[in-house]
């Protein structure tokens, strides 16, 4: 083992990995990431704590994490290359192992204009450091697990052990170099992947085909990443402005006649597109996970961490498996 | 070239109405072909601050003059006598020239008058657009002559971030993902498989990471040292 976490053990086990997402408050409020983490404890294997998405201060990943960890809810720090040189990235590496965090997923992160689409001020204005980018952010986690070395070289005299993610847009443009790009970030060592969130089946199968001839899910673990849906405009929105997410106009369709079914009445078509939802993500859940060279899913409940009970256990994915740990 | 922009008359004149002889210097290099800071900008600059002197009661004289370059001495030279007559200078030189002549005026401050933004081209009359960081390390060859490091919001050395949208930048739908440039560039040379090699943390030594930067070509300065010996021997003859 690796890294020793709940999620490489769940892995290497065969079954089917799930991985869930809570997001940090944008306050020092610890009970919001400790009531969260009680929602999704014994539903997932694992749960991302995001860092700072959409470019808006929040508790930082590692806090979270930690907080999350106490509550027996085991946490994916995540570590963008946005805010931190390689340097502030080492220290904090070592810092999130000695508190006995065990899976960190690298990302490029959010730009800083991005200030939740614009829908919060943010900090549009800050500099941004991109010291390295994620490819080289998982070989430095992999040199500092497997080498025992810092990026300089310097010796560790006790390494962190990490469990090594990476994220992967399928289907992100330029849609010919995606593969590409998920062979870079398995050579560069990372041991498991959590997609952009998939809608169109048929494309992601046609881009998984490319990625079993390369042999990549034999050396990489791929959990499908699943958005779930709220509403109709949700998806519409994701569809139209989210980088890498195309929804077909069926399933557009379906949510509609679920909001239309309410007639006027608001709260009604809110449950009722709430219900389809539901009902739309267990059945992509089936459908990513029946896509041969899938190893789980990961799956994002944005702001709605209560779904993912109901979500795991109409997927037939609870219980989790539990190991004994050493 | 080096591209500028001027900067807005109210904070040009927030600098200068305290003083009352003031030179606006333009360049007639790179900052004039930008329409920032030639002979064309400082004089309009110059009538400009003279009308607002007056609307505002002050009594200020404003003239303007220009050399070829602001960053190399012997352009500026000849007019070194005539700036010591100013309480300031306005520059409308790129960054540079503001700091190679504030180094040469003694008691005579020097203040910027454009925007310095960066190195670029013409894309088309009026359009400047950046092409290149001056990170001090060039690798054009491994990206299909597009410059990650200029060209990506995010500097990527080994790909496109999951943020392209039609082949568009996140941070704007009028910003070119230079990544997905460099991936059609590559397909089009028949060098996509090249793109496969990881590129490894970059030294930014070579970039303004490493301080302030100083190229020193010795087989110049060797020779100038020389031709100064031989005009000296040769005086010392006469």
């Amino acid at each position: 083992m690796k890294s020793g976490s709940n999620l490489e053990r769940v892995i290497l086990s065969g079954k089917p990995a799930v991985t869930a997402e809570l997001g940090p408050p944008m306050s020092a409020d610890g009970h919001e990431v400790t009531k969260k983490a009680n929602i999704l404890k014994g539903f997932c294997d694992a749960a991302n704590i995001t860092d700072c998405q959409t470019a808006v201060v929040r508790i930082s990943s590692i806090a979270a994490a930690v907080l999350a960890h106490r509550e027996g809810l085991e946490p994916v720090m995540q570590m963008t290359c946005r805010d931190r040189n390689r340097i502030g990235i080492q220290a904090d590496l070592l810092g999130a192992a000695a508190l006995g965090l065990k899976n960190c997923l690298c990302l490029a992160g959010d730009h800083q204009k991005f200030s939740a689409a614009g829908r919060l001020k943010g900090h549009p204005g800050a500099k941004n450091v991109y010291d390295v980018d994620t490819c080289q952010l998982v070989g430095i986690l992999k040199k500092m697990r497997d080498e025992g070395k810092q990026e300089g070289g310097d010796p560790l005299e006790v390494a962190p052990k990490f469990f090594i993610g990476a994220s992967w847009t399928p289907m992100g443009d330029p849609i010919d170099f995606r593969p590409m790009n998920l062979l870079k970030k398995v050579n560069a060592g990372a041991d498991f992947i959590q997609t952009q969130g998939i809608y169109d089946i048929e494309l992601f199968r046609s881009q998984m085909d490319k990625i079993r001839n390369m042999g990549l899910h034999e050396r990489t673990a791929i959990l499908g990443g699943i958005i779930v849906p709220k509403s109709a405009m949700m998806l519409k929105y994701m569809d139209s402005s989210v980088a890498g997410v195309s929804v077909p106009k069926a399933l557009i369709d379906r949510m509609n006649k679920a909001k239309e079914a309410a007639g006027d009445d608001k709260k009604k078509a809110r449950e009722l597109q709430e219900a389809e939802g539901i009902k739309l993500t267990v059945e992509l859940i089936h459908q990513v996970l029946e896509t041969p060279g899938i190893r789980g899913v990961h799956i994002q409940a944005i702001e709605w961490e209560t779904a993912i009970e109901g979500i795991v256990k109409d997927a037939g994915l609870y219980p989790r498996p539990i190991f004994e740990t050493e | 070239m080096i591209i500028g922009s001027q900067k807005p008359i109210d904070e040009i004149w927030s600098m200068v109405k305290d003083f009352k002889k003031v030179l606006v210097f333009a360049c007639n290099t790179c900052v004039a072909i930008c329409h920032a800071g030639g002979e064309k900008e400082a004089e309009t600059i110059a009538t400009l601050l003279r009308m607002r002197a007056g609307q505002e009661g002050k009594s200020m004289e404003v003239n303007f003059a220009s050399v070829v370059r602001h960053c190399e001495p012997e352009y500026f030279e000849p007019v070194m006598e005539e700036l010591q007559k100013y309480d300031l200078i306005l520059s409308t030189a790129c960054g540079v020239g503001v700091n190679f002549l504030s180094d040469r005026t003694g008691k005579i401050p020097v203040y910027p008058g454009i925007n310095t933004s960066f190195y670029g081209a013409v894309e088309s009359p009026g359009n400047f657009v950046e092409l290149c960081a001056g990170c001090g390390n060039c690798i054009l060859h491994l990206t299909g002559g597009i410059c990650p490091i200029a060209r990506c919001s995010k500097t990527l050395m080994n790909g496109p971030c999951g943020g392209t949208n039609k082949g568009k930048c996140e941070i704007s739908p009028d910003v070119d993902c230079a990544w997905y440039l460099i991936v059609e560039r590559m397909k089009k040379l028949g060098n996509l498989e090249k793109l496969a090699e990881i590129q490894p943390p970059r030294n930014w030594s070579t970039s303004r990471d490493g301080g302030p930067r100083r190229v020193s070509l010795e087989h110049i300065r060797a020779y100038e040292e020389q031709e100064e010996l031989k005009s000296e021997t040769a005086g010392g003859k006469k």
